[in-house]
């Protein structure tokens, strides 16, 4: 097979994997009364994604934001202007660091999950077993565990974000001396409303393509031991390439 | 119901095609199965039996043919008759398929919930019946991955039955389970049939368990039916065929070896990678 063939044959790929999780998310919208009739469902998905994955998301927020506390504090010490961390930080954190990472760690630890399970449902014959009772298991599977993602992951970067900014502030304030009045009036002052809807936009466009894919993964894994496996590691793989571009144009949209 | 309604056969399939990766699995496939009787669709492994399960529940569609359950060619129902024809089936899938974060109970109750509007206690009621006659109300609380092979093909049998459907489908009923657990679902399927009337459809290569329940028995081999006729007739077949596979013989028609290059040459050409 020649080069051209082969790119043409992995373009022909691609473009049917592109129509396939269209007419996937297109039958999750058909779906979605049932899941809107059985709110039990995606309130069990929300504390599966979400509030399992606090931890995690916290302790890296907590990092991160520390992380800021000591760049901010080295760059902006050097123009003498340390009092400038705190709008920095929360900067930094709303309008890039919290989404992205977010997304990237929702992908690592809540979007495996959601993978491995669903195609383990089908591995299981679990999903036939529903089709077979006429139920449908769009409605009653993938609907909930996408709603709950995509509910989480912009509470879960609300929560970084949160955590991040005490971070820097611990950094910033406590170990390296920046006034603590001066951090808190400094990021009321610059930070607008504008910052905070970008890191929302994000992060809600982050939450949907990252349980779209993680969901998408799962119902069409192949059904065996190496098939779940496969799909897991491309809804990671495929989500952190999706977000970091999504971010990209989300900006230069919005900039 | 009248009786134009009930000679009517409950599954007809009529002429099927179907191909998947390439390959073919039914060239021409066709066969009745009678209302209320216990039929056995046998054959060796990889021949499509489950394939042929699937398409009477709708969930695979035949290139060409049709497949008739109770007068309605499945392939050409809407999403929602599928959906009303599917109320009046049950299946036992061959590796249980319950919902691994219910418990025995919740699966049970699992369709009746999502299918009616019954009150709790009478559903607490139905399901607690089901497991009684499986054997398993002592295990109504347990998970699934707390029960046996056998345990948990008997759940999926209580769950296929619970909403007391006309037709019950069984994917290799009796694989993988202990002389006791095959006696019990042997039996369960033959009280099912006499009891309550449901027409059943067994697909199973266990030719001494299946002839022990079954009134008509489908021989399917390359894709299509090779013999047909009550086990008895089948067991007095003249065809070869038949005979090696109601016999159990290793070696007939159907070769025990799996297509291969001479042994003796093989083997001598030594160090010639084979994988």
């Amino acid at each position: 097979m020649t080069k051209a063939n082969l790119l043409l044959r992995r373009l022909t790929q691609a473009i049917r994997k592109l129509g396939a999780v269209t007419l996937f998310f297109v039958g999750m919208l058909q779906a979605l009364p049932y899941a809107v009739r059985r709110p039990a469902l995606v309130s069990r998905q929300v504390h599966n994604a979400g509030v399992l994955s606090l931890v995690i998301i916290m302790t890296s927020g907590f990092f991160v934001g520390m992380v800021i506390g000591l760049q901010g504090y080295d760059a902006f010490s050097r123009l003498r202007q340390e009092d400038l961390l705190g709008a920095g930080a929360a900067l930094t954190l709303l309008k890039e660091l919290g989404p992205v990472v977010t997304a990237l760690l929702f992908a690592g630890r809540a979007g495996t999950a959601l993978t491995a399970e669903i195609g383990l449902m089908r591995a299981t014959d679990q999903i036939s077993a529903m089709e077979v009772m006429a139920i449908d298991p769009m409605g009653r599977i993938a609907v909930p565990r996408f709603l709950g993602g995509v509910i989480s992951v912009p509470l879960l970067t609300a929560i970084f974000n949160s955590v991040g900014i005490l971070g820097a502030w611990f950094v910033g304030v406590q170990l390296m001396g920046v006034d603590n009045g001066a951090f808190w009036s400094q990021m009321q002052e610059y930070v607008e409303t504008g910052d905070v809807n970008e890191g929302i936009l994000k992060s809600v466009v982050f939450g949907v393509a990252a349980s779209l894919v993680a969901v998408f993964e799962g119902y069409t894994a192949e059904p065996t031991a190496e098939g779940v496996g496969l799909a897991t590691t491309r809804t990671v793989v495929i989500t952190s390439v999706l977000v970091l571009i999504l971010d990209y144009m989300i900006t230069a949209f919005l900039l | 119901m009248t009786d134009a309604q009930a000679d009517r056969p409950m599954i007809e399939v009529e002429d099927v095609r179907f191909s998947t990766a390439g390959r073919v699995i039914f060239d021409g496939m066709s066969l009745t199965v009678l209302r209320g009787r216990i039929t056995a669709i046998m054959g060796p492994s990889g021949t499509g039996k489950t394939t042929l399960l699937r398409m009477i529940t709708g969930q695979l569609r035949p290139v060409s043919g049709r497949v008739l359950v109770d007068g309605q060619n499945v392939p050409g129902l809407s999403r929602h008759e599928l959906f009303a024809l599917r109320r009046r089936m049950g299946m036992l899938f061959q590796n249980s398929a319950l919902l691994t974060d219910y418990s025995v109970f919740d699966n049970i109750a699992f369709p009746v919930r999502e299918h009616t509007r019954l009150p709790e206690t009478l559903i607490r009621n139905l399901v607690l019946t089901k497991l009684q006659a499986v054997g398993l109300r002592g295990a109504a609380q347990l998970m699934p991955t707390q029960l046996s092979g056998g345990m948990g093909r008997r759940v999926a049998l209580a769950r296929a039955m619970v909403l007391d459907p006309d037709l019950l489908l069984y994917d290799e009923p009796f694989s993988g389970l202990d002389p006791i657990s095959m006696g019990m679902v042997l039996r369960l399927i033959k009280v099912n049939n006499d009891v309550l009337g449901v027409t059943s459809v067994v697909v199973s290569h266990d030719v001494e368990e299946i002839n022990q329940i079954a009134d008509y028995c489908y021989v399917v081999s390359g894709g299509r039916v090779i013999g047909a006729g009550t086990p008895d007739e089948l067991k007095r077949s003249d065809s070869e065929l038949i005979r090696q596979f109601m016999s159990g013989a290793p070696d007939g028609p159907v070769p025990f070896h799996y297509p291969a290059p001479d042994y003796r040459q093989q083997l001598l050409n030594e160090g010639q990678r084979h994988d």
